[in-house]
């Protein structure tokens, strides 16, 4: 068991590495001139060659690989052009708000996609599975932006320009830390979680489906079944968990899916978390900060992809790699 | 694990539309109102007007008659925006899933049929996948001129590695079958076996995969553009138009609502295409998923 883990952890470097030269040589190979293009479209050529300088673009390319990976193994990934503050702490100062927002997006998507997967596995080709299935095609081809702007239509809007609509109004603004309280906390990401979830749900609620479904056939389903067991003993010690490991592999892909839709979510909702910060250092061009923001995404992705990879020696015994 | 049977050619069969249709009704769903949409890209924007005439009287005006769509802050009419708006999707969609098909393609035979080149090759596309799409487009995107071509490139680049793997893994998979070896104990060459008896194998896959690379990339496109990342804001496109809405969303949603309602449309024929094509085409694939 240690070995395996070592040996996937191992297996996280050459990726990591991968990552990292793809941002360092982007800069450096990048169409045009990247310096003057970031100092701007007025910029003098004292500028340019500050901004140059600033991202030692000047010295020779080996030196300045050398430097930045030195650098980035002591946790330094450079300075902002713009406000000349360390990366680090600029990405350090947004995390609460991402990890709140990721980890209770991931809580709401797994509370219902997979019972409903799990349901629509055992009512197949019912209405229930219809239902569930047409949800899942429709919340797949979702766009997050459009999703948030429907519930803030919803949730914000209505209620609060009619008198006659139902629902209540909810917060579809900023970011509430846990220490001004928990319920305000919690209110402030009910939508952003919802939106950020659908595309996650729809996906992890049809291969549960499909995984419940193979599981369903065997015969060892067949005999808990006749020698009289509870349906839901049934369905959730014997089927749902043999059918675990492609329900896991996906919850992994679609960490992906997740992290891409924080940065729209964060700037729909005005979540001030690493996505705000992706976009504002997009908008001014602040390529130590992009840089910093992508080391970071991938990390986080790889490292959920370690954990899913030693669950599956929890979740199925003959699996050794 | 590799049923030979499943991979010898079906008889052939007279074509009727019709039965074509109830056999395959999501191919068809999908494929008709991704047909309507292209008309509406090719031939809709000559019968509209100029997307970017701005009207400041008509500010903000619901759909009606006149307008059918309403108009956004700037007076502009929102229905011909979202015709034109549709061109872009269509274009960065259509041309990402090819290049990225060509390219997925080339690298995955490679990587298949040549395993010296596998390590390197899949080591790369591993950490590419490491990085999140959208990401991986905004980095390019920070350091060059915005365009169309940009972020087509831009989006390309996350996509192959998604290509590389199916590609690969069907090649490694044919490698290993009889009349493969027996073709290579007979002499054929590397170019016309891959030619000749690899590369077939690989299209139904390879086609089903493209649908879905087309329709995540018309949805990366609208995040660019929504982002401010993405084309530039004189060339309307779905997700800038939403972009543009959302300071007064509150007094006029359907300057998003609308347009984002034609994004989602668009991205679920595509999807049914795929979907469709895949149980039709890949059915070792429509059987795991």
């Amino acid at each position: 068991m240690t070995a395996y883990i070592v040996r996937r952890l191992f297996a996280t470097l050459p990726v990591m590495a991968v990552v990292a030269l793809f941002v360092f040589f982007l800069l450096r190979f990048a169409p045009g001139d990247p310096a003057a293009i970031i100092a701007g479209d007025d910029a003098t050529a004292e500028s340019i060659a500050a901004v140059r300088a600033k991202l030692g673009l000047d010295r020779p390319v080996v030196e300045q690989f050398l430097l930045w990976l030195w650098g980035l193994m002591q946790g330094d990934m450079g300075v902002s052009i713009f406000s000349n503050l360390p990366v680090t702490r600029l990405i350090a100062q947004r995390l609460e708000p991402t990890v709140a927002l990721t980890l209770s997006t991931l809580f709401v998507a797994l509370a219902l996609a997979i019972p409903a997967g799990v349901l629509a596995a055992w009512k197949a080709r019912k209405l229930v599975d219809r239902i569930v299935m047409g949800f899942a095609v429709l919340g797949f081809a979702m766009p997050v932006f459009v999703l948030a702007y429907i519930l803030v239509y919803i949730f914000a809007v209505l209620p609060m320009r009619t008198d006659w609509w139902p629902l209540p109004g909810l917060p579809v603004q900023g970011y509430r830390p846990i220490a001004e309280g928990l319920w305000p906390f919690v209110e402030s990401l009910i939508l952003p979680s919802v939106a950020l979830g659908i595309t996650y749900m729809a996906l992890i609620a049809r291969i549960t489906r499909a995984s419940m479904l193979e599981v369903l056939q065997q015969d060892y389903i067949r005999t808990a079944n006749a020698k009289g067991l509870a349906t839901d003993r049934v369905l959730l010690l014997h089927a749902l968990k043999n059918a675990a490991v492609p329900i896991v592999t996906v919850i992994g892909i679609g960490i992906a899916l997740l992290i891409s839709g924080v940065v729209i979510t964060e700037t729909v909702f005005n979540i001030p978390g690493l996505g705000r910060l992706t976009v504002d250092a997009v908008l001014k061009r602040d390529y130590p900060i992009v840089q910093g923001l992508i080391l970071v995404f991938a990390a986080a992705k790889v490292l959920v992809n370690l954990l899913i990879d030693i669950s599956y020696a929890f979740l199925d015994p003959r699996i050794r790699y | 694990m590799v049923a030979i049977a499943d991979d010898l050619p079906l008889p052939p069969r007279r074509f009727s539309l019709g039965t074509a249709i109830r056999r395959n009704p999501t191919i068809a769903f999908g494929g008709i109102l991704l047909l309507l949409l292209l008309t509406v890209a090719i031939f809709g924007p000559s019968f509209v007007g100029d997307p970017l005439k701005i009207a400041p009287v008509n500010r903000l005006r619901p759909p009606s008659e006149r307008w059918w769509f309403g108009t956004d802050q700037f007076g502009r009419d929102l229905f011909t925006r979202t015709v034109y708006g549709s061109r872009v999707s269509l274009i960065v969609g259509l041309s990402v899933a090819a290049f990225s098909s060509l390219l997925g393609l080339a690298l995955g035979l490679a990587c298949g049929y040549f395993r010296r080149v596998d390590g390197i090759v899949m080591r790369i596309m591993d950490g590419l996948m490491a990085i999140p799409s959208i990401l991986l487009a905004i980095a390019l995107i920070t350091l060059t001129r915005p365009s169309l071509f940009i972020v087509i490139v831009a989006i390309v680049i996350p996509e192959v590695p998604r290509i590389v793997r199916v590609v690969r893994a069907v090649v490694l998979s044919i490698r290993s079958q009889p009349y493969i070896e027996s073709a290579i104990a007979g002499g054929t060459r590397n170019a016309k076996l891959l030619w000749r008896h690899v590369l077939p194998n690989t299209l139904a896959p390879l086609i089903v995969q493209s649908t879905y690379v087309c329709a995540s990339a018309m949805l990366v496109e609208a995040g660019l553009s929504f982002l401010g990342a993405g084309v530039p804001p004189e060339v309307p496109s779905w997700g800038n138009i939403i972009a543009q809405g959302r300071t007064f969303f509150q007094i006029a949603p359907w300057s998003i609502l609308i347009p984002g309602g034609f994004l989602a449309l668009t991205v679920l024929a595509v999807n049914l295409l795929g979907d469709g094509l895949r149980d039709r085409l890949d059915p070792r694939l429509a059987r795991r998923l």
